[in-house]
């Protein structure tokens, strides 16, 4: 038993070494070291619901002269990976080297202080190669540039025409124009629609018209100097409005949610707002469906929906490979190549004249021609609408989640009330 | 230990006035070494475990204590001033921390009473000469198998409001379909059996090998006695497994003040803050939301963590006190 000793001693201090390596590991260091990448390094990044990345990565991988190669990890929602975003860029570690961020929460990662969790990656070659307001929306007030434009979203809206045809509607695609014009033509005719089918509701979630007549008002949360206003007669339009039709109107369901995905087979409603990237979701929840088409209007001109970014987090230790492949991904081909296979809208300027020089039409659509309606709804877009501050993202969940309560039963006026509470809560 | 355990040969004294054994002068090298060997191995032994608990077990406690006296600007990496104890006034006041506080102890009491009454039921079934006795032994396991998120993501289309299947069940035997989602005491329910779907097969083989270890006489005496089957159980059988009944009892306890994945993954709200309404929110998930907040999101959180270990001790006491009722109840 005695010669064991010095083993055991040895098995000791093995795990007090283990011990203190683990300690040692969890400290970190906290610049993050700049080493370059090799052939067979590899580039990490996330995305969220579908880039069209796909096809393009898989490409890049099987090029011999690529000089790294990448690895996507797809989060299949935006809001939990919001979640593990900020808690990771609080804690200053464990995210990829390219991260995707959706725009309505951009603003908040441009604030001061987590502006700082993110490299610089401007470039002046690249001054015009996005649209301008979606480039500049990825940038500080001081010049910073936090992110790439990869897609905009202009809003065309999606119906189902064997729907309206049902319900004595007019369905051909330039006669539905009409019902497109105003909010009122609109929600009248959905009145139309749900009196003649009553097991079809009008439009697929009230969160979604919701954010649609919130990309049309000027300061919904926020005023121009990030003061917190909710109670302005804009955002209780919106509130009015939509609350008002959730009985009638609404199929009273969470986007996103198994309610939501089951309507689109069930024939659970009969319109969407459609920017170009809901268009893979459509086909992705109702392959077998037909009927779906697109509309080249919007009540009330247009609005811009989503539209994301990539951004290189401070701690990626590959900050100037990562900007590279960023950088590639956004050049017009590549944004091209994503429009194609998920619908998303490229921001890139040389892409959309080229989409309208196409001419392309999606066969799931009715042949609808997707790159011009697209092109014509982003022409409708308001610039700088709605204003976004930083708390843009935060206010927008909890007035979601307002709606979603009345939906689910309760009063407008009590669900009003806790959306103001929630609101103080965060300051 | 006595002296028989020491290794043979050896020559030990124990010292009168400490009761441990003292080398008496003289002794070899060797034998001095083994003396060492037999007095502090067992600390080295136990090292490694208490290392590795203090690193990251005490260590984040202490430190969550330490933070949640002070501010924390949003996305900043280190922590801002000392604000004494406005983290702790502030998850006191907040209104959704009293919600989810309700929450648990409803999602709690709904899992873990209905959880081990169908357990010991099982498990007394399966005690009898059944055919095919491992397969049902194991059978009752296989949902523990199963990863808490499928589980999960099947009881969430089973408990969708509009087109679940519970609710289809419900209207073609013509009631109204239940609202899951937004009923409080509704989502509790769909909450709680996802836990118990879980956890009743665990519990079951526990208190089967509590069953199986009660002697097989005291049943032959109960019956002679005139006992029936249902008069075996409440007079033989719960008696004999009180221990166990009391080891799961508590264990069920702690699982369910710690619940978070399976309301968190029921939730339909995009903001996962436990239903639109909070009706479904519990302590962990207030915590973990509360690390995402934008106001001093650590600080508050760690309040909240600490208050939250206040209520398990609290719990724990309360706990104790009644076993201590019972087991005296039952010694008599």
């Amino acid at each position: 038993m005695r010669h064991s000793t010095t083993r055991r001693k040895a098995a000791v201090g093995a795990a007090l070494a283990l011990v203190a390596g683990t300690t040692a590991a969890c400290g970190g260091d906290s610049e993050a070291s700049q080493a370059s990448l090799g052939k067979d390094d590899v580039l990490t990044i996330t995305t969220f619901s579908d880039f069209g990345y796909d096809a393009l990565i898989e490409e890049w991988n099987a090029d011999p002269d690529r000089p790294f190669s990448v690895e996507m990890t797809k989060i299949a929602d935006w809001d939990p990976w919001k979640q593990t975003l900020t808690q990771k860029l609080q804690a200053g570690d464990g995210l990829t080297d390219i991260v995707a961020v959706e725009g309505d929460a951009m603003p908040q990662f441009l604030s001061e202080g987590a502006s700082d969790q993110f490299a610089d990656i401007s470039d002046p070659s690249l001054d015009d190669r996005w649209v301008e307001y979606a480039y500049q929306a990825g940038q500080t007030a001081d010049g910073k540039q936090v992110g790439y434009p990869t897609d905009a979203g202009p809003e065309a809206f999606c119906y189902r025409a064997d729907l309206f045809e049902k319900a004595g509607l007019p369905s051909d695609r330039e006669e539905v124009e009409a019902i497109f014009e105003t909010w009122d033509s609109y929600f009248a005719a959905g009145e139309e629609l749900t009196a003649a089918l009553p097991e079809t509701k009008w439009y697929d979630s009230s969160g979604s018209i919701a954010q649609a007549m919130l990309n049309q008002a000027e300061f919904p949360f926020q005023t121009a100097d990030n003061t917190i206003d909710v109670e302005n007669a804009e955002l209780e339009l919106v509130w009015d409005t939509v609350t008002g039709y959730s009985t009638t109107l609404s199929p009273r369901v969470v986007q996103w949610k198994e309610d939501w995905t089951a309507n689109f087979t069930n024939d659970g409603f009969a319109t969407m707002p459609c920017p170009g990237w809901m268009f893979s979701n459509i086909k992705s929840n109702a392959p077998e469906v037909k009927g779906w088409d697109i509309a080249n209007a919007f009540p009330g001109g247009g609005g811009n929906w989503g539209g994301s970014y990539l951004a290189v987090p401070a701690m990626s230790e590959h900050q100037e490979e990562a900007q590279e492949f960023a950088s590639w991904l956004t050049d017009a081909d590549q944004e091209l190549a994503a429009f194609e296979a998920a619908g998303n809208y490229p921001a890139n300027v040389e892409a959309q004249e080229s989409l309208a020089a196409e001419n392309a039409t999606d066969p799931y659509f009715n042949d609808a021609p997707t790159a011009v309606i697209l092109a014509d709804r982003a022409a409708a877009v308001e610039p700088g609408r709605p204003y976004k501050g930083d708390m843009y993202s935060d206010i927008l969940g909890l007035f979601q989640t307002a709606i979603q309560r009345v939906d689910e039963g309760a009063s407008p006026d009590e669900s009003w009330e806790t959306f103001t509470q929630a609101v103080d809560g965060l300051s | 230990m006595t002296r028989t355990d020491a290794p043979a040969g050896e020559v030990l004294e124990t010292s009168p006035a400490t009761g441990s054994p003292v080398p008496p002068p003289g002794l070899t090298w060797r034998q001095k070494l083994s003396h060492w060997d037999f007095r502090f191995s067992p600390y080295l032994y136990v090292v490694p475990f208490f290392a590795l608990f203090l690193v990251i077990g005490v260590y984040p406690m202490v430190y969550s204590g330490y933070l949640s006296f002070f501010s924390w600007p949003r996305y900043g990496l280190t922590h801002g001033e000392g604000v004494g104890f406005a983290n702790y006034g502030h998850v006191l006041a907040d209104p959704v921390f009293h919600k989810a506080f309700w929450n648990t102890i409803g999602i709690f009491v709904l899992s873990a009473v209905p959880q081990v009454v169908v357990a010991t039921v099982v498990a007394a079934m399966l005690d009898t000469p059944l055919r095919g006795r491992t397969w049902w032994r194991m059978s009752v396991l296989l949902p523990f198998v199963v990863a808490p998120a499928a589980a999960a993501l099947i009881f969430g289309s089973i408990f969708a409001d509009k087109t679940g299947l519970a609710n289809e069940v419900l209207r073609a035997v013509g009631l109204s379909g239940v609202a899951w989602h937004s009923d409080r005491f509704a989502s509790w329910t769909a909450i709680a059996t996802m836990v118990n779907y879980r956890w009743t097969g665990y519990n079951t083989l526990i208190i089967l090998a509590a069953l199986q270890a009660i002697p097989r006489q005291l049943y032959e005496a109960a019956a002679i006695d005139g006992a029936g089957r249902v008069q075996q159980f409440f007079h033989v059988t719960l008696p004999s497994i009180r221990p166990t009944m009391l080891f799961v009892i508590i264990t069920a306890t702690i699982g369910g003040m710690q619940i978070f994945t399976e309301p968190r993954l029921f939730d339909t709200n995009l903001q996962f803050q436990g239903g639109a309404n909070y009706q479904y929110q519990t302590l962990t998930m207030y915590v973990f939301n509360t690390s995402n907040s934008g106001t001093d999101p650590y600080p508050r959180a760690a309040a909240a963590t600490w208050i939250i270990v206040l209520i398990i001790i609290g719990i724990a006491l309360l706990n104790y006190a009644i076993t201590r009722q019972v087991q005296r109840r039952g010694e008599r």
